[in-house]
């Protein structure tokens, strides 16, 4: 079943077509909620409430998104979103990047004790942290601001980061660095020029993770967040599903849907990358 | 920083004097230090810190407000939770919630990664797809499966209609049917990285194996059970360890799909317990719920991966 090579060509005639069904029900499962998602963003609210709904949008036009984005505040919550998603990567990968280089070249306890952290960090109901965190950003003032919302992303994608990087900075040999030592460059140098150039597919893969996750991010912001001027896009997402009828599922589609393009867009840019990286910091860790 | 001073530690050729070796070592560990910090300081700060005062808070009377005094108040939060039936419905919600999603999930995803696996054609559209939950917001996801799920408008019901079935099943609104449907969004929501995973595992398998396997006439599934299965362990165990961590603290998909409704049929504890704090103001309460989360996931795991590193010795 696992590779054709080994298979009969019998039972592999036999096998083919049931693959082939198995995969069509995948396709189905996997795509068809999206495609009604992008169907539905299309439809004028009389078709919405029509007691027999057409499956394709009969006059499809951009209207539910002009409306989604008056309506819902989606540019300024849109804006929110890029700026906290930004500075948690920039501040992520700034800090995540010495540290990763730590994990991976030194064998000290250092490394043990990060580790644990890292799995330990993954266990933790985020009900525990969210609390006593809520607390100290009361107290310095930092509850109801992007700043602390930015600080809260920080620390909760750091373990992730670093596990990917550290993993991406143990695959180049570390025998290019012994080289360049060998010629007499100083560290910083044989950082900038021999690692970093190596290192730069991995660091985009993880600062794009990082992001994604700081863009789509909901419970930390429902907590922190309260001023409607504050929110972030899925908080604004999510209020806009309480109030929703039957006419406006349109406009909810729309505004779910411009929500996920960037992440999506980010996605296709890093897809290999991504899955190489997890794998390369899973198996090398 | 201090980098520039310290010459990279090669390996030079030839006897190495123990003392030498001693004192590189040590500057080693300083320079790992120096470069952690910058991300240890914050770690510290507002994981490790609030993370201890979060299991403390789960001993005191903590309320939310100004000025009120925070008690502790020792073992009082748990012989209340004790008989606090709402909880431990909601206990027995978080586990057939985290054990089903974790179990489907799996299953799913095996199938999948083993036809990804193969030489199909059109196997980069499944796989496409497959990513794609992945870069979507969980808010997103659970409002696109409020349109599937819709009663009126929903093409699930739609297509019970079409075949001849009751085609005005309320989903997430009936008692018998909410926990399901959401399990199944859980599903469809988690399966790229299980897939993923699973898939590089294949790939990883030695064909040589699979060959001489083939050669003593074991036939495909003999295979896939005595080949394919043992040389994957290592990675379904990691990966089903943390898909149940992750789907038993999730939150947003089922806040925004039921918000724990109807009637606490879908009320998974991280839901329970944020009402707690943040809708009632009992933080301390709420913190006590959370060392219990914390108690029973550890002991599941404990038990989960000692079986695992057992049988694998035996």
């Amino acid at each position: 079943m696992t590779t054709a090579t080994t298979m009969s060509p019998r039972s592999r005639r036999i096998a083919r077509p049931l693959q082939y069904i198995a995969l069509l029900g995948y396709v189905i499962f996997l795509g068809f909620p999206l495609l009604f998602l992008v169907l539905t963003a299309f439809k004028t609210p009389q078709e919405l409430i029509s007691p027999n709904p057409s499956f394709l949008p009969t006059n499809p036009n951009f209207d539910n998104f002009v409306q989604a984005i008056d309506k819902a505040n989606l540019i300024h919550a849109a804006g929110n979103s890029l700026i906290v998603a930004v500075s948690t990567t920039v501040i992520v990968t700034l800090i995540s990047l010495p540290a990763a280089y730590a994990l991976a070249r030194f064998k000290t306890k250092l490394r043990g004790v990060a580790t644990g952290w890292i799995l330990l960090s993954q266990v933790f109901p985020f009900i525990l942290i969210i609390i006593p965190l809520f607390l100290v950003l009361k107290q310095i003032g930092l509850v109801d601001s992007l700043l602390g919302l930015i600080l809260v992303y920080t620390v909760w994608s750091l373990p992730f980061a670093l596990w990917m990087l550290q993993g991406y900075i143990a695959g180049i040999p570390i025998e290019l660095e012994e080289a360049g030592a060998m010629d007499g460059a100083s560290r910083i140098r044989i950082l900038r020029v021999i690692i970093l150039p190596l290192l730069a597919p991995g660091l985009v893969a993880t600062s794009l993770f990082t992001f994604i996750s700081g863009w789509n991010e909901f419970f930390f912001a429902l907590v922190l967040i309260q001023d409607p001027a504050l929110q972030t896009l899925p908080l604004t997402l999510a209020r806009f599903v309480g109030a929703e009828g039957q006419v406006q599922l349109g406009q909810l589609a729309a505004a779910s849907l411009l929500a996920t393009i960037p992440s999506l867009v980010f996605f296709a840019i890093i897809q290999r990358r991504l899955t190489s990286g997890l794998l390369s910091g899973a198996v090398k860790g | 920083m201090t980098l520039t001073e310290t010459p990279l530690a090669a390996s030079p050729p030839g006897g190495t004097k123990q003392r030498k070796l001693q004192r590189r070592r040590s500057r080693g560990n300083r320079d790992a230090w120096l470069l952690m910090l910058p991300a240890l300081v914050p770690v510290v700060l507002f994981s490790v810190y609030p993370l201890a005062q979060g299991i403390l808070l789960g001993f005191t009377d903590a309320k939310a407000g100004l000025d009120v005094v925070t008690n502790f108040n020792g073992v009082d939060n748990y012989t209340r939770l004790a008989g606090n039936e709402l909880f431990w419905n909601s206990f027995r919600i978080g586990l057939i919630w985290a054990f089903g999603v974790t179990i489907l999930q799996f299953l799913a995803s095996l199938g999948l990664a083993l036809l990804l696996n193969l030489d199909l054609r059109f196997r980069w559209i499944a796989r496409t797809l497959a990513l794609v939950p992945w870069a979507m917001p969980p808010v997103v996801i659970a409002i696109m499966w409020r349109l599937m799920l819709n009663p009126t408008y929903g093409p699930i019901n739609e297509g019970m209609r079409a075949v001849g079935l009751p085609g005005d099943v309320n989903w997430l609104g009936d008692f018998s049917t909410a926990l399901p449907a959401v399990i199944v969004v859980g599903v469809w929501a988690g399966m790229p990285q299980t897939t993923i995973t699973l898939l590089a595992g294949l790939q990883n398998v030695p064909t040589d194996l699979h060959e001489a396997a083939a050669i003593d006439g074991a036939g495909v599934w003999q295979r896939f059970w005595h080949v394919t299965l043992p040389a994957l362990r290592p990675i379904i165990v990691a990966i089903t360890t943390l898909d149940l961590i992750w789907n038993f603290n999730s939150f947003a998909l089922v806040y925004v799909l039921t918000a724990g409704g109807p009637g606490g049929q879908t009320m998974l504890p991280m839901l329970f317990a944020y009402n707690e704090a943040f809708r009632y103001g009992n933080f301390g309460y709420a913190a006590a719920m959370g060392n219990v989360m914390v108690i029973v996931i550890a002991v599941f795991l404990f038990v989960y991966l000692r079986g695992q590193a057992r049988s694998r010795l035996s």
